[in-house]
């Protein structure tokens, strides 16, 4: 299987290069996600103790606005200069394609909550109850649960007037089990109760979506 | 399609109309919540109206996806619009009902409302799909839209199943034995709405495949104007 992986790593790298040379993108996230804690912070004044309540929910809606802007320029590269049209008549397989960008998703959205977290812990001065690794572990698999279905989504409103509202249309209803279980989770880490229920769920919303995005990429991206 | 359609309407419309009166005057009072009560025969049928046609929607999305066939993404079409708009009506009598019921109109952790409004929303993001994609490629994607919503929806009542549980809610219609009077009520307007909405269905489907005909028509006829004028 080494031809797919390798595609996978070279689509990969080409992104993370891409914008890594123009760093257009990952600045307009960085400042969008900085107002967007800021914005919080005032609308949102707690305790420190009613602070450990709300801030599961704070945390998360604030990733979910920064994916959704950072899901819909990252396929806008590829409609410039018919990339995408040249990737559907390659014999590469559609597979590779989609996981080399949802990966680069997950990087870019990966760094960007690990820009906010601070901020967050900061200004509602979170402490958390139950053990901190814990929230990692729930960050990884959440964020992963709105990268793949946003990329998919991505794709798919690619295809569509009005692209940029209607990725947002489209992976908000899909996603609110997955978000009710990443805000349930931080909250229940946060406060030092379990959250193993929540985290099961996450794995297998992870599971079932990932592959369902995974089968049916192939008729998305070839749909004429 | 011209001679029976009417009949059915006729024999709909006056089904609807028995079980308007079954279920608003003859059907019995109920000992705790009294008349207010009698929006349970709308609000449960439209809720199972609603549930059939979304499955209906996902059978006929995996059909299209596996044979392209036409027709079945018409059906896929249909059955969402018609569902949502019973799905609608499940979600305005709720908190109607909720009201003079439990003081409030909504309650987050009730698991059939809030998973209806889930479904409501999925749905509603599939019709707003097909409305802004353009017209060769709307029924695959809908269809891969429809595919992936229905995989969500195990999820989504499992996960608001769960959250009730750390945070208990009031129970609306509770969970106890109904009279089988009222069974036979409820029963009744389930089987009324589904012919309505079958005629519904049916009558839009032919519009639908009308519409998509003078479409083609339209098409070729420009294609034809076309290679004359070429000529």
């Amino acid at each position: 299987m080494t031809a797919p992986t390798g595609i996978t790593r070279a689509t990969l790298l080409k992104d993370l290069r891409l914008e890594w040379r123009s760093k257009d993108a990952i600045n307009s996230m960085l400042f969008f996600s900085l107002l967007v804690v800021v914005v919080f912070s005032f609308s949102f004044d707690p305790t420190a103790a009613e602070s450990r309540q709300i801030a599961g929910g704070l945390v998360w809606v604030a990733f979910l606005f920064a994916a959704v802007v950072a899901l819909n320029q990252t396929w806008a590269r590829e409609i410039r200069n018919q990339v995408l049209d040249a990737y559907r008549v390659s014999p590469a397989p559609a597979n590779s394609l989609f996981i080399a960008k949802a990966l680069s998703n997950f990087i870019f959205v990966a760094v960007l909550e690990a820009l906010m977290t601070p901020l967050f812990i900061m200004f509602y001065q979170l402490r958390s109850l139950g053990p901190a690794w814990q929230l990692l572990v729930v960050a990884v698999l959440g964020t992963w649960a709105l990268v793949v279905n946003g990329t998919f989504f991505a794709a798919m409103s690619l295809r569509t007037r009005s692209r940029e509202i209607m990725l947002p249309l489209l992976l908000f209803p899909i996603s609110i089990p997955a978000i009710l279980a990443m805000v349930q989770a931080t909250t229940s880490i946060l406060t030092g109760e379990g959250a193993r229920v929540w985290m099961a769920l996450l794995v297998s919303y992870d599971l079932v979506f990932t592959t369902g995005c995974l089968l049916l990429f192939e008729t998305v991206l070839n749909a004429e | 399609m011209k001679k029976t359609f009417p009949i059915l309407g006729a024999l709909t419309a006056i089904l609807l109309g028995y079980a308007l009166y079954e279920a608003l005057v003859a059907a019995p009072t109920e000992q705790t919540m009294g008349d207010v009560q009698r929006i349970f025969y709308y609000h449960v049928p439209s809720a199972w109206t609603a549930f059939t046609l979304f499955l209906i929607n996902f059978v006929a999305s995996i059909l299209y996806l596996v044979r392209r066939h036409p027709a079945a993404d018409i059906v896929a079409l249909v059955s969402a619009e018609v569902g949502v708009v019973f799905c609608t009506v499940v979600l305005v009598t709720g908190p109607i009902w909720a009201r003079p019921v439990w003081g409030i109109w909504w309650a987050p952790g009730d698991i059939r409302l809030t998973s209806t409004l889930v479904l409501w929303l999925i749905y509603v993001s599939y019709l707003m799909l097909r409305r802004f994609s353009s017209s060769g490629q709307t029924p695959t994607l809908a269809a891969a839209l429809a595919v992936l919503g229905a995989l969500c929806v195990p999820f989504v009542y499992f996960s608001i199943w769960f959250f009730r549980t750390q945070h208990p809610q009031p129970v609306i219609g509770g969970g106890g034995s109904i009279d089988p009077r009222m069974l036979h009520v409820l029963l009744l307007n389930w089987l009324a709405f589904s012919c309505f909405a079958f005629l519904v269905c049916w009558s839009r489907y032919r519009l639908e495949s009308l519409q998509r005909e003078v479409d083609q028509a339209h098409a070729m006829e420009s294609l034809m104007d076309l290679r004359g004028s070429a000529r």
